[in-house]
């Protein structure tokens, strides 16, 4: 059974058409991140299968249940279910420990505090207060109270803003061990590499519609798009597109007699694909 | 698998929890709750006089900032405390948990009982160590005071919780609940004797709780023979008892119908 069924799903506020359409599953045990520029309807759709929001339209199975009745009163769907929101914070005056360990009192089966608490790389401020931690910390802490319950779905709302590049990737790391325990995990993000080095697959959501989903090696035709040889021939740098850039680079070793000035062989990256299909050209 | 924790239990953490925070916050455990003393300090020294026989101004004053204590503790502390929680997306992580609303409720119920009790027994000692404040004598003057002190403390918290959806923003709320309360201590008599007030200030004091609260307290703190200097001539517990149900029952009806879990 998959553990995110979505078809049809529309939400308006007023006239603005915020969700227009969207068809979406997730497998059990999958990672999905959903990328999209701001207002593209990522928010919105995720908020509606948290249950916090309502749908206009459309069909929503997260677990097997719809969050719209789930969502207001059912604990039991609660409580096999991790949320990391977008922004949260609160006045602060408990310690990193003493707030999960709270939050891990709410749910039937939780994870080891001190084991959670290590895997954000929290292990230094289990005692502080938390209006002492930084940005990033408080973020990791968010990521901790999202996962204490053992969830079998977390939702992580732009979990890695604000990070720095080196917490990012502990982050990542965090995000394989929950994928080794069987986890299916819903991701939204900014960050094409976060996309890339993460999820199995992606959905790419711009005007409240998705365009396209792909794993991130095919999204957009990525994997058998035209490599781009360049090199230096003189005073001048030349480039060519090619199917086949390998005998390219042969017919260049002959042409130089070894080694070719300055040589490069690219694909487009996932951002030149994703910006081209929500429509940004890169110059 | 374990069973999910039942609500009254996590209600009873989420009390110890509350306490823990609000023992923390410097700021606020001096204004919640060494405030009232100090106004009582204040009140104390500057009117000696005796309002009528065998009452000092002191001990009109205790019944008020006992009745106004409920208030303080209630309905200002959750009107200002639950929309910063709101605005800082504490609420809405909560609602995204097994938690249920009710854990949350009862959390703030056992916060506002702890601190009331707190206040009301500083105030207590203080009149009677520093302003020859007497203790009521009668078993019938103490069940009015418990009466009063839980009908007046659930009252109160509900209508915290029901006003919380008013403040626009967490950073306004206090600026939108305090100056409510000191008018209200005003034309309900905590400050000055009510009967001295002028009659549209009493009419409009009528209508709110804290009046008859406050009117509630002094028949327990006051000799009877004060009651004839009261408005209706009679103490009027009835009345104070089915004004504040009525009260209780907007509360609970706003703050169950009407209660905001997110910003938007």
């Amino acid at each position: 059974m998959n553990a995110i069924e979505v078809t049809g799903l529309r939400k308006s506020y007023g006239q603005v058409h915020a969700v227009r359409g969207i068809d979406l599953s997730i497998a059990t045990g999958e990672i999905f991140a959903l990328l999209g520029p701001n207002g593209a309807g990522k928010t919105t759709t995720v908020e509606i299968l948290e249950g916090f929001r309502r749908r206009d339209s459309g069909d929503v199975q997260v677990l097997g249940f719809d969050p719209h009745n789930e969502g207001r009163a059912g604990r039991e769907w609660r409580n096999r279910i991790g949320i990391v929101l977008q922004s949260t914070s609160d006045s602060g005056d408990l310690t990193v420990f003493e707030t999960i360990d709270h939050f891990s009192g709410y749910y039937s089966n939780p994870r080891n505090v001190a084991e959670v608490i290590n895997s954000v790389g929290l292990d230094e401020k289990a005692g502080s207060l938390i209006r002492k931690l930084s940005g990033g910390q408080r973020r990791r802490l968010d990521v901790a109270l999202g996962i204490i319950g053992n969830p079998e779905l977390l939702f992580l709302d732009e979990p890695t803003t604000g990070f720095d590049p080196e917490a990012r990737r502990s982050f990542w790391a965090l995000i394989e061990k929950l994928r080794g325990n069987g986890t299916t995990i819903l991701l939204t993000t900014h960050y094409l590499d976060e996309a890339e080095a993460l999820a199995d697959r992606v959905g790419v959501i711009n005007n409240g519609q998705i365009i396209e989903i792909s794993t991130p090696a095919e999204l957009g035709g990525r994997s058998t798009a035209q490599a781009l040889v360049t090199w230096r021939d003189g005073d001048a740098m030349k480039s060519e597109a090619t199917d086949n850039p390998t005998s390219l680079v042969k017919k260049l070793t002959a042409q130089f007699d070894g080694e070719i000035p300055e040589l490069t062989v690219t694909r487009p990256s996932l951002e030149d694909i994703y910006l081209t299909m929500i429509g940004i050209s890169r110059e | 698998m374990n069973k999910i924790p039942n609500a009254i239990t996590l209600g009873i953490r989420r009390g110890g929890l509350e306490i823990r925070q609000f023992a923390r916050q410097r700021e606020s455990v001096v204004f919640t709750l060494l405030f009232p003393v100090i106004l009582l300090i204040i009140f104390g020294s500057v009117f000696k006089d005796t309002i009528a026989p065998g009452v000092t101004f002191s001990q009109y004053f205790v019944a008020g900032m006992i009745a106004s204590g409920l208030v303080n503790t209630g309905f200002q502390a959750l009107a200002i405390t639950i929309p910063l929680e709101r605005d800082f997306g504490a609420l809405k992580r909560l609602r995204g948990t097994p938690m249920p609303a009710s854990s949350y409720f009862i959390g703030k119920v056992i916060l506002v009982s702890v601190s009331m009790v707190i206040q009301i027994l500083m105030l207590l000692g203080f009149g009677l160590i520093f302003f020859g404040v007497e203790m009521p004598t009668e078993i019938n003057k103490w069940i009015t005071f418990t009466w009063l002190l839980l009908l007046g403390s659930a009252c109160s918290t509900s209508l915290g919780i029901a006003f919380s959806i008013v403040p626009k923003s967490g950073r306004g709320a206090s600026a939108v609940v305090s100056p409510i309360v000191i008018i209200l201590q005003f034309f309900s008599g905590v400050f000055l004797i009510f009967t001295q007030l002028p009659p549209w200030m009493q009419q409009i004091a009528a209508i709110f709780p804290l009046k008859w609260l406050t009117q509630g307290m002094r028949s327990v703190f006051l000799p009877d023979s004060f009651a004839g200097q009261e408005v209706a001539k009679s103490w009027e517990n009835g009345r104070t008892f089915t004004i504040l149900i009525a009260w209780l029952v907007i509360g609970i009806f706003f703050s169950v119908r009407k209660f905001k879990w997110d910003r938007d």
